[in-house]
C-alpha cells in the first residue's frame, strides 16, 4: 500500500474521514450561532450544553420511551428547540436591552445549569448508545463504518437545508430583511418577536440534532457540549459570522485539519484551530468570511 | 457642544458616579473598616478559608479592573492565574527557589502572557473579544495537559513553605494570612488609585464611546492593552499566592470552569466597584463551603447565581447598596432588533447613552 509522506494510506484516510465528522459538527454548530448572532446579535453560550441535551436526549428516549433512533431523531430536536423557546421567551427576552456581554453571561449560566443538573443525575462517566447502523463498507484503500457515512451525509443535508430556507424562501428573505431593518419589516406587519424567537428555536435544533448525531459516535456524557462549544468559538472567530456557507466550508476544512494535524504531529492536534484562529486574528481580523464590523 | 455644557457634564458625571479624581474622605474610611475588619477576620474564622478568600478576591478584583473600567469581558483569566501557579509551583519545587523570588518570577509571567494574548485579543470587540479569550486559554489549558512540567492530572503537590525573605515564617497559616493580606491590600489601593487616575478615566471613555476616544487622539490600542495587562499581572500573582495556601497547582486552576467563576464573584459583587469583587468572592465561596457535601451540585448553584443575578441584580451587591455607573445596562436596542438606530445614534454623537464620560475627557484635553 502507498504512503503518503510516510503515513500508510488507509491509516490517512481514516483520520481524515475523522476529520470530516469533527468538521461536520463544527460546521452544524457554528451555523447555529450564526443563524442566532444573525437575528438576536447575541453569541448563544448554552449551544455547546443543547448539544449535550441533544445526545442525551436521544439516549433517554431509547432508554425511558423505547424510541428507535430514527423516531428521536426528528423527535429529540423538536423538543430541545420547545426548551430553548421557553428560554428565550422567558429569559433571554429580558436581557437584550442590556450590553451583549450580559447576555453572554445569562447564556453562559443557562449552560451550567443543563450540564450541572445532567451530571447531577447521570453522573459524569458516560454512557453508552448503540449504533443504529452497524457494519461498513470496503472501500478497498479502507473500511467505511456505515455510521460515519450517515454522519457526514445527514450534516450536509442539514446545513444545505439550512442555506435554501434562509436564501431560498419567503420565511428566510422576512429572516433576512427583520435582521437588517427590523423596524421597516414590522410596518410590513411581520410579527418581528415572533421570528426572533423561532430563529432561536431553529438554532437551537441544530446543536441539538448534531447532539443526536453524535451519541452513538462515542458515549453520552454531561461535559460533550463545553469542550466542543470552545473550539466552534475559535471556528467562528476564523471564519467571521457573515456567511452561512463561511460557516459550513471553514467547520470541514478545520476538521479536515485538525485531523491532519493528529497523523503528521500529534501534540499539536488539540491546538491547531486555536493556534490558526491566533494568525487569522492578527492578519485578518474580521474573519476569513466576515465583514467589516 | 460648547465647553461650558462639557463642564457641567463632567460635574455631573462626578458626582453622579462618585468617579471624580483622587480619594474622597468617605473611600478612605471605608476602607480603614475594612482593612480592620480583615486584620480581626482570624479571630472567628479559619485562617486558611480566609487566605483563600483574600486571593479569589484579588483576583476578582484583577479581573474587575479589566471589564469595569475597559469594558472587556475576558473569558480566558484562569490562564494567568493558573498559569503563574504553575510557574510559582515549579519554582518552589523543581528549582528550589526562594518564595519572595518564586513570586515576582510568576508574575512576571503573567504580564509576558498577558502581554502576548492582550496583542491578539484586543484586536476584536464584545463578545469576539470573549470568545477569542477563551479560546486562547483553552489553547492554554491544553498545552498544560501536555507538558510533562505541569505533572498532568496530578498536578505539582507538596509545595514548600519556605520563609518570606528567609525570616518571615509563611509555614504559619496565620502569618501567611497576614502575609497575603498585605499583598491584597496594597493591590486593592493600586487598583483604586488606577481607576481615579486619568489612566481609568481614558478606559472609560473608551468603554463608553471608542470612536470617540479614538477622535480625539487616544491610542485607544494601548490603552487596553495596558489595562490588559494590569489585570492579567494582578491574576497571576492571585494565583502565585493561592499556590503558597493551598500548596499544590493543578489543572484546575487554568481550566475554563476557573474564568467563570471569577466572572461569577466579580458580577454577584458589583461590576465595576472598588469593594465589589471582595464581596463577590466572599459570597462564592461561602457558598461553596456550605455545599461541601453537595459539590456535584456547584455547578447548578453557580448557573443559577449567574442568572438571576443577570436578570435580577446586575449592580451585584456592592452596585445596589452604592450607585455605579450602570453602563451594561443602557439601551442597546429596541427589542424589535434595532442596531441601526444606536449605530446611528453613535456615529452621528448624539448618543443618550452615557456622553458623561467621554465630555470628562472633553474637558481634560481642553484644560
Amino acid at each position: 500500500m502507498d504512503d503518503v509522506f510516510g503515513i500508510p494510506f488507509p491509516a490517512l484516510a481514516g483520520q481524515l474521514t475523522l476529520g470530516l465528522i469533527n468538521g461536520a459538527f463544527y460546521a452544524m454548530l457554528s451555523l447555529g450561532l450564526t443563524v442566532i448572532f444573525g437575528m438576536l446579535r447575541l453569541i448563544n453560550f448554552t449551544h455547546g450544553a443543547q448539544f449535550t441535551l441533544g445526545a442525551f436526549g436521544v439516549w433517554m428516549a431509547m432508554q425511558y420511551l423505547k424510541v428507535p433512533y430514527w423516531g428521536a431523531l426528528v423527535l429529540v430536536p423538536l423538543v430541545v428547540a420547545a426548551l430553548g423557546i421557553v428560554a428565550e421567551r422567558t429569559l433571554l427576552r429580558r436581557v437584550y436591552q442590556m450590553d451583549e456581554l450580559f447576555q453572554l453571561l445569562l447564556t453562559f449560566g443557562m449552560a451550567l445549569i443543563i450540564e450541572g443538573l445532567l451530571s447531577v443525575v447521570y453522573g459524569s462517566s458516560g454512557l453508552p448508545y448503540d449504533n443504529p447502523i452497524p457494519g461498513g463498507i470496503d472501500l478497498g484503500f479502507m473500511f467505511l463504518p456505515y455510521y460515519r457515512a450517515w454522519i457526514i451525509v445527514a450534516s450536509l443535508t442539514a446545513c444545505l437545508a439550512t442555506w435554501l430556507l434562509i436564501e431560498r424562501t419567503t420565511l428566510g428573505a422576512y429572516l433576512r430583511a427583520a435582521t437588517e431593518r427590523p423596524e421597516l419589516v414590522r410596518t410590513f406587519g411581520i410579527n418581528v418577536p415572533r421570528m426572533i424567537t423561532l430563529t432561536y428555536g431553529f438554532g437551537v435544533a441544530l446543536a441539538a440534532l448534531a447532539g443526536v448525531l453524535a451519541a452513538p459516535m462515542d458515549q453520552v456524557k454531561p461535559a460533550m457540549g463545553s469542550g466542543l462549544i470552545i473550539t466552534v468559538f475559535a471556528v467562528v472567530v476564523i471564519g467571521g459570522m457573515g456567511s452561512i456557507l463561511g460557516s459550513v466550508v471553514i467547520g470541514f476544512a478545520l476538521g479536515l485539519l485538525e485531523a491532519l494535524t493528529k497523523v503528521y504531529y500529534p501534540p499539536a492536534s488539540s491546538m491547531v484551530i486555536f493556534i490558526i484562529m491566533t494568525a487569522v486574528i492578527l492578519f485578518k481580523p474580521t474573519g476569513l468570511f466576515g465583514r467589516p464590523a | 457642544m460648547t465647553i461650558a455644557m462639557n463642564k457641567v457634564a463632567t460635574n455631573d458625571a462626578a458626582s453622579a458616579t462618585g468617579q471624580s479624581n483622587g480619594a474622597r474622605p468617605r473611600d478612605t474610611l471605608l476602607f480603614i473598616a475594612v482593612l480592620a475588619l480583615l486584620a480581626l477576620a482570624p479571630l472567628a474564622i479559619y485562617p486558611i478559608f480566609l487566605t483563600k478568600l483574600l486571593c479569589f478576591a484579588l483576583f476578582a478584583m484583577a479581573f474587575n479592573l479589566l471589564v469595569g473600567q475597559a469594558g472587556l469581558l475576558s473569558f480566558g483569566h484562569a490562564m494567568f492565574f493558573g498559569g503563574s501557579a504553575y510557574v510559582t509551583a515549579y519554582a518552589l519545587k523543581v528549582w528550589a527557589l526562594p518564595t519572595e523570588i518564586a513570586i515576582l518570577l510568576a508574575t512576571a509571567f503573567a504580564a509576558v502572557a498577558g502581554l502576548l494574548v492582550g496583542l491578539v485579543s484586543i484586536r476584536r470587540h464584545g463578545i469576539y473579544f470573549a470568545m477569542i479569550t477563551l479560546a486562547l486559554a483553552q489553547m492554554f489549558f491544553f498545552l498544560c495537559v501536555g507538558l510533562p512540567a505541569t505533572g498532568g492530572d496530578d498536578g505539582i503537590t507538596a509545595i514548600p513553605r519556605r520563609a518570606l525573605f528567609s525570616v518571615i515564617p509563611i509555614a504559619d497559616d496565620k502569618v501567611l494570612y497576614y502575609v497575603v493580606l498585605t499583598c491584597f491590600f496594597a493591590c486593592f489601593l493600586l487598583v483604586y488609585r488606577i481607576m481615579h487616575s486619568p489612566f481609568g478615566q481614558v478606559l472609560r471613555a473608551i468603554r463608553d464611546n471608542e470612536a470617540r476616544a479614538v477622535s480625539l487622539g487616544y491610542q485607544v490600542d494601548r490603552y487596553k492593552l495596558l489595562a490588559f495587562v494590569l489585570s492579567a499581572t494582578l491574576s497571576g500573582l492571585a494565583g502565585s499566592l493561592k499556590v503558597l495556601v493551598f500548596r499544590l497547582a493543578t489543572l484546575t486552576d487554568v481550566a475554563w470552569n476557573t474564568s467563570g467563576e471569577v466572572i461569577l464573584m466579580a458580577l454577584v459583587g458589583g461590576i465595576g466597584t472598588v469593594v465589589g469583587p471582595l464581596l463577590g468572592a466572599a459570597f462564592i465561596l461561602t457558598l461553596q463551603s456550605w455545599l461541601q457535601g453537595l459539590a456535584q451540585w456547584m455547578p447548578v448553584v453557580q448557573g443559577l447565581v449567574f442568572v438571576v443575578a443577570v436578570l435580577v441584580f446586575p449592580r451585584g451587591i456592592a452596585g445596589t447598596f452604592g450607585n455605579p455607573r450602570l453602563w451594561w445596562l443602557r439601551r442597546r436596542r429596541t427589542l424589535s432588533g434595532s442596531s441601526e438606530a444606536q449605530q446611528n445614534a453613535r456615529g452621528s454623537g448624539a448618543s443618550a447613552t452615557s456622553p458623561a464620560a467621554t465630555s470628562e475627557v472633553v474637558s481634560r484635553a481642553r484644560t
